[in-house]
Parts: structure tokens; sequence; C-alpha cells
């Protein structure tokens, strides 16, 4: 590798690290955060069959799942304006990630809480508790422990999915590295480099991940 | 205490109940005996609503409910003065045993957490589970599982307290113990409903015997005439068939 390689790449690493801290992981923590909270009312309501409420859960996951993220992105961002709605671009990512990843979220979530065995709800009854005691204090903490591997798998991939908000000007990661290889045509260092960021983002999460996973596991392993 | 009369349930096209009536007076000690599949689950469950019969009627304390339209708020208020001890215990998988006990006082019935601990640690002291205040059920035998789900039931004071089938899932070895606490609630008056397939127990704790199959009662009496002098053919071929299975 010559030298004015080398050089490119030391004075881009900070710049796109920086992109990164500043856009790439605000973007995925707050998307992941709104996802959370979709993805836990959406399982709820359908969990507990709420007559209404569980066909349009049931019509929100069909329609965001089977449609790019690419699309909506885009429906967001270039296309509501013209009926008037005019989101920036980073509110409008947040708003896409979040309603998108949620879906997939909410449908990890039902399952996890499927998995609760019935007899806890029922304990729940017999020693004189509400549904939403019942709910609230036993069968979600169940449940979001069987549900966390999937749901920092669901983190890690929305790390990853934040690059496609530079195709909506969000300054991310992805867009810094071509504005720099638009000036400096090293397209393979360059992204070889925001990829090598991109896996330490993802291995620290990996190490979160199983922090987290032996974490639950000290509250007495359930199953 | 309790009178229920006339209990019906079908599931699909099986009717568990046909029509069952049972009486339970303060400090009993009832034992509902009989095959498998002979409704007796199905009654305890509709007797504490986590089925909804779909005829009869019970009077629990002087008041009279229908028990196929009873109202949610009639459920609950009858619920916080019974408890249920599960086949499988069911104890709260994230919480620990002092908090599967402290959890229907402290979120139910709104007790203060240091009076709620108070009461659940003297409830299981009484079970010989007080040394466990801080495991995990995952942790605790089968045994040990179902002497907690006791305490739970005895730490809100119930005015009786159902049983279902509590030593069926157990080891032989356990059985025991947890027949021991029973045995021990009984002579101290609690009153008790008892679905079970421990003959000793039926024998020497229970007070009377309900005798169940194909969704009937077949035969009640106090437990000493039903083994001793049994009214019914069927009831006499059900404890001689016992009697030659411990031979």
């Amino acid at each position: 590798m010559d030298e004015r390689v080398l050089q490119i790449l030391i004075d881009s690493f900070m710049k796109i690290l920086m992109a990164g801290i500043r856009v790439t992981i605000p973007l995925a923590v707050l998307s992941f955060f709104f996802a959370l909270i979709i993805s836990i009312v959406v399982a709820v309501i359908q969990y507990a069959d709420i007559k209404g409420l569980k066909q349009i859960c049931r019509f929100y996951i069909w329609i965001i799942r089977g449609t790019p993220l690419l699309v909506q992105l885009y429906l967001v961002f270039y296309g509501l304006p013209s009926v008037g709605i005019v989101l920036p671009a980073f509110p409008a990512a947040v708003l896409c990630f979040a309603i998108n990843e949620g879906a997939y979220m909410a449908e990890s979530m039902r399952a996890a809480l499927e998995a609760v065995p019935k007899g806890q709800l029922e304990a729940g009854y017999c020693v004189g508790m509400s549904y939403w005691q019942i709910m609230r204090r036993i069968i979600l903490p169940q449940a979001f422990r069987t549900a966390f591997p999937s749901l920092s798998n669901s983190f890690i991939a929305m790390i990853k999915s934040t690059s496609m908000a530079s195709t909506i000007t969000v300054s991310e990661m992805i867009r810094q590295t071509q504005i720099i290889n638009g000036r400096v045509y090293q397209s393979l260092a360059l992204y070889l480099e925001v990829g090598f960021i991109y896996l330490m983002f993802c291995t620290v999460l990996t190490w979160l991940q199983s922090y987290g996973e032996k974490k639950l596991n000290a509250y007495g392993g359930a199953k | 205490m309790i009178d229920v009369r006339n209990v019906t349930k079908t599931f699909e096209d099986f009717e568990a109940l046909k029509g069952v009536s049972l009486q339970v007076e303060k400090g009993d000690v009832v034992a509902i005996l009989g095959p498998s599949g002979s409704g007796k689950t199905t009654l305890l469950r509709c007797i504490n609503f986590l089925e909804i019969a779909d005829s009869g009627t019970m009077v629990f304390d002087d008041e009279t409910y229908d028990m196929h339209s009873i109202s949610k708020k009639d459920i609950s208020r009858i619920r916080r003065k019974t408890a249920f001890v599960f086949q499988n215990y069911n104890l709260f998988l994230n919480k620990t045993v002092l908090q599967n006990v402290t959890e229907g006082l402290i979120i139910a019935r709104k007790v203060h957490k240091e009076e709620a601990e108070k009461k659940a640690i003297a409830a299981l002291e009484k079970v010989g589970m007080a040394d466990r205040l801080d495991s995990f059920p995952s942790q605790l035998s089968g045994g040990q599982q179902q002497r907690v789900a006791i305490a739970r039931a005895l730490a809100t004071d119930p005015e009786i307290i159902y049983f279902d089938e509590p030593t069926s899932a157990l080891d032989p070895e356990l059985i025991g113990e947890v027949l021991a606490v029973m045995r021990d609630l009984a002579n101290e008056g609690m009153t008790m409903l008892v679905v079970t397939h421990e003959m000793n127990f039926a024998r020497n704790v229970s007070n009377k015997v309900i005798f169940m199959e194909n969704g009937q009662v077949i035969e009640t009496s106090d437990s000493k005439s039903f083994f001793e002098n049994p009214k019914e053919e069927r009831t006499k071929l059900f404890i001689q068939t016992i009697q030659s299975g411990r031979e």
C-alpha cells in the first residue's frame, strides 16, 4: 500500500468514526428505543387479543415487512413533502427505522410472550392480581428475557441499516465516506475502512449482548 | 361456606361435568377422588373460575352467584378469599421465593411491603422454606417449589385453599414433604378442597370424600365410611382396585 493511500486512510478514519459516533449511533439508539416501544405495544395487543386493534397490528406488520426499507425511506423523505409533510432527514430516518424494525421486533416479542407458560397467568389470577398487573410484573419480564437475543440481533441489524439513511442525505458514516471518496477516489481502501468501523461497533454490541445474557441468566435461568 | 350446585361444562363435544354439586363447610378437608378424566380438575377450576362453567350456581359466604354469568368483579372478590395450589406449582419464574409469596399481598391486596414480608416469612417458616428466601424457582426441587406454592397460598389468609393434584408431578421421594405440610394445615383447621390420588391423605387427613366418574359425583360421604363402608357398587370396585394395587 503506498504512502498516499495510508495517509488518506489515517486522515479519513477520524472523520468517519466521528460521523459514526455523532450520527450513526444516535440514529440507531433512538430508532431502536422507539422500535422497542412499538414492538411491545403491538405484541401485547396481539397477545391480549384486543379486538379491532389486533387487526390493525397485523395490517401494520404485513405492510412493513412486505415493502423494502428503502421504499419506506423514500416515501417519507421524498414523497410526503408533496402532500405538505416535510420532515428533516434525521427525524425522517428515525421514524422509518423505528416503524420498520418495530414490525420485526413485534413478532419476536409476540413469540416470546406466547412462550411464557400459561400457568403463570393462572397463578397470578389465583393470588388476586389483575390481567394487566400480571402482564407487567410476571409475563412481560419473562418474555423480555426470552426475546433478548433476538432483540440484540435487531439492534445490530439496525446499526447497519442506518447506512441506508445516506440515501436521504443524513450525514452518517457511509455518506461521509462517499464525500471523502469523491475527492480522493480510493473506493477499495475507504469502503474497507468504513466496513471495519461497522465491524468494531457490532463487535462491541456482541460483547454487550453476551454480558446482558449472563446478567439475565443470573436471575434464576427460568426454564 | 361453599355450596356449589349443578355445575356443567362441555369442551368441544366432550361433557366434562354433567351437573355436579358439592358443599364445603368451614374447617372441612374434602378430598375429591376418581379416575383420570372424571372431571375432578375441571370442577376445581370452575369453582375458582379458571374455567367458566356452562351453568351452575355457587353460594360463597352467603352470597349467591351464577357461575356462568358471574362478573369479573365478583370473580376477583371471591378469588381474594381463596387460594389455589397447582399440580405443577406455577411459581412466578422471574421472582424469588420471597417475592412469589409477597406478590399477591403487595400488588393485589396493597399490603405494605414490610408487613407483607413479615407475613410471607411466617408462611414460609410454616412450610420449612424460610431458609431459601432469595432462591429462584428454577433452583428448587419440585417438592420445595410446591411447599413455596403452599406458602404463597397461605400468606393471603384464604378462607379456603384449593389443591389440584398437588403431589402428582412430584418424584415419589418428594411427595411426603408436601403431604406433611398439608396434614399440618388440616390439623390447624384450614378449610381445604383437594383433588388427589393420594389415598392415605384421603383416608387419614380428609374428613369428607367425593368420588367422581364421567363428570358426575358417584358418592359423597365422610372419609371413614367411604373407605370402610362404601355405598355404591362403583365406589366399592374403586376401593378394591386401589387396595389390591397396594398389596
